[in-house]
């Protein structure tokens, strides 16, 4: 021990006194790490804005609205209107693989009084499964969505877009209160804000069940979507033709008659987005590797130049008694020292820049969280403060190995 | 102390190959005061680095302290060159970045020998080669006497038994040499054998013994 903290006041001693040497070391690492750091993070930024400014796109689902018939079939006569019900959705939720997330919808557009108290405005509503959260951008701001016991129940209770308790409420509170819909009494039990589409500020949402009964709907559905998770695009081609296929057959229709049915099918678009983000990936880790590719030749330059500068002082210290090895750890022990002391503050300051820029950077929409996988940042640092010593290795055991003469030898 | 029989030292220099030792025999003995005198590629230098372990010899024999030296590895030769010899420099080779003290304790830590002890032992001999005020200062801040007092008490710490010393006078003026010559003579009187490359009569002339090299061989011994 005593003699470990002597070798270190040694190192430190020569350390302090070749400054411009251990500031050219410690900068290159330093600012290789900072500048690896500052990359990693802005190119999650980058990744976690466009995946947020897609989010709604880049959701793989099958939307379904039904249509009116082109081609005869089994003596029915073209141009008939195809009708949904609660069935249609239930058959789809059963019978097609890969489903998700499902919900129907019930749409009442353009014809509702909504008031409270005296306040009054005309909106749109749309009813649906609590499903719905995962084909929209639904957030929740204040009280709870519609759940499951709601359509079970058919429960009167709404939420209403943020728009719509502007109107209403002014600076109410609105959670609790009863508004009416074309007369009906409803309780809103939340408030929502949807980050994709501004139309769903304005509108309000119910149980799907409950709009049927009340508005007089029975059993029908204007539309159903689904989710089918990651599916790849044949599996989502495949998912859309066995819809079609069962929809052919309860409705009878022609599977071949494609205005009977308007599915809208985002795999392919998912897939774009998919590819998207993998290309984002690949980028950032082919200009990382870049980045410390750069900073190892750097570091490895740098330690040759200082080994072939210490020439005479290690011809000095081997006539002095120095042993190879400890020549060779001299060199070693200093460099590392250097690396690790300054990859750390690189590492530190690259990480305070991506936090502060991630708290006071204005708000961009392709440019969001950036932020720093900790271990890979290390790893990093491991593998830069690595190849610098091996960089540093072959110069000190050669300088070591040679005779102290050779070292010495006058100009 | 030292004994060389027919040793031989050859440099290969590319395609080119340079004798430069050419069978020396020569017989050193404990306490003695020589100079090796000869002109400037007659291989003096080389005779001392060979004694010294700072260079290898081809063919022949070298016995120090009755032990035979022989091909051995740098970790061994580097403890015998710190447990025998002390070197002095025609052009100090003080370590730059380092002070006076600093530098003469450096072979000490090369003995394991802690901080404090050896920063004391370097002060005591700063102290009898007469530069004690001057410890903390860099060898750029020295003239060339204290740097080779300097030097001389970094030689010296270790207690050495052999001084090797090449052309330790010149890069100095004349008084100052003498003055060197003169801190040279007593370290011998204490019996440390003392070796020093010269080509400078008055010089050779306060050693003991003068060994004059021509050639690569030894021409003759004389009492100066």
């Amino acid at each position: 021990m005593l003699h470990f903290v002597d070798r270190f006041q040694e190192i430190y001693s020569t350390i302090q006194k070749n400054k411009l040497r251990t500031a050219l070391t410690g900068f290159s690492v330093a600012w290789g790490i900072f500048m690896l750091i500052l990359l990693l993070g802005s190119g999650t930024g980058i990744e976690n804005g466009v995946k947020n400014e897609f989010r709604n796109l880049a959701s793989n689902s099958i939307w379904v609205h039904p249509g009116q018939t082109s081609k005869p079939y089994k003596g029915l006569q073209p141009g008939r209107q195809i009708e949904f019900t609660n069935t249609d959705y239930d058959e789809i939720k059963m019978n097609i693989e890969g489903v998700e997330h499902i919900t129907a919808r019930y749409y009442l557009w353009n014809t509702n009084l909504i008031t409270y108290k005296k306040e009054y405005g005309a909106f749109n509503i749309i009813a649906f499964h609590p499903d719905h959260k995962f084909l929209e951008n639904t957030v929740l701001i204040e009280g709870r969505l519609i759940n499951e016991f709601d359509v079970i129940r058919a429960r009167k209770v709404a939420t209403i877009g943020t728009l719509v308790k502007e109107q209403l409420f002014k600076d109410e509170p609105a959670v609790g209160k009863f508004i009416t819909i074309n007369g009906v009494p409803f309780k809103v039990i939340g408030i929502h804000y949807d980050e994709g589409r501004e139309m769903h500020l304005r509108l309000i949402y119910l149980p799907v069940s409950t709009a049927q009964k009340v508005f007089g709907g029975g059993d029908r559905i204007h539309a159903y979507m689904f989710t089918i998770g990651n599916a790849s695009v044949n599996q989502g081609r495949a998912s859309e033709k066995s819809v079609r296929a069962k929809m052919a057959l309860r409705h009878t229709f022609s599977p071949d008659d494609l205005k009977a049915l308007r599915i809208f099918n985002t795999v392919e678009r998912y897939q774009k987005f998919v590819n998207l983000f993998s290309g984002i990936r690949v980028f950032i880790w082919v200009i990382g590797i870049g980045t410390i590719i750069a900073g190892i030749v750097g570091i490895s330059n740098i330690m040759l130049i200082s080994v072939k500068e210490r020439t005479r002082e290690i011809g000095i210290r081997k006539s002095l008694g120095a042993t190879p090895a400890s020549i060779v750890t001299l060199i070693l022990s200093e460099s590392l020292f250097i690396m690790v002391v300054s990859g750390y503050i690189g590492l530190v300051a690259g990480v305070a820049v991506i936090e502060l820029a991630s708290a006071y950077l204005p708000k961009i929409d392709l440019f969001q969280h950036p932020e720093v996988d900790f271990r890979v940042a290390v790893g990093a640092l491991a593998l830069l403060v690595i190849s610098g010593m091996i960089a540093g290795f072959v110069p000190a055991i050669r300088a070591a190995a040679i005779l102290p003469v050779e070292a010495l030898r006058d100009e | 102390m030292i004994r060389l029989k027919n040793l031989h030292k050859t440099y290969y220099m590319g395609s080119n190959q340079l004798h430069v030792l050419k069978g020396i025999d020569l017989h050193v003995q404990e306490g003695e005061l020589v100079s090796v005198m000869g002109s400037s590629g007659s291989g003096k230098s080389t005779l001392l680095n060979v004694i010294g372990l700072l260079d290898t010899y081809d063919s022949g024999e070298y016995r120090l302290n009755n032990q035979p030296i022989q091909q051995m590895r740098e970790t061994r030769a580097a403890q015998l060159r710190n447990r025998f010899f002390g070197f002095v420099f025609q052009s100090f080779n003080l370590i730059p970045f380092k002070n006076a003290l600093e530098n003469v304790a450096l072979p000490l830590y090369y003995q394991k020998i802690g901080r404090k002890k050896r920063l004391r032992i370097a002060m005591e001999y700063l102290d009898k080669m007469g530069i004690r005020e001057w410890a903390d200062h860099l060898p750029a801040e020295l003239s060339g006497g204290q740097q080779q007092r300097c030097a001389i008490a970094r030689a010296m710490v270790t207690n050495p038994k052999v001084i090797l010393a090449d052309e330790p006078t010149g890069a100095l003026d004349t008084d100052t040499s003498y003055e060197m010559m003169e801190l040279l003579k007593n370290i011998n009187k204490n019996g440390v054998t003392i070796i020093i490359v010269t080509h400078e009569h008055d010089i050779s002339a306060r050693t003991d013994r003068v060994i004059r090299l021509k050639d690569g061989a030894i021409e003759n011994h004389q009492k100066p």
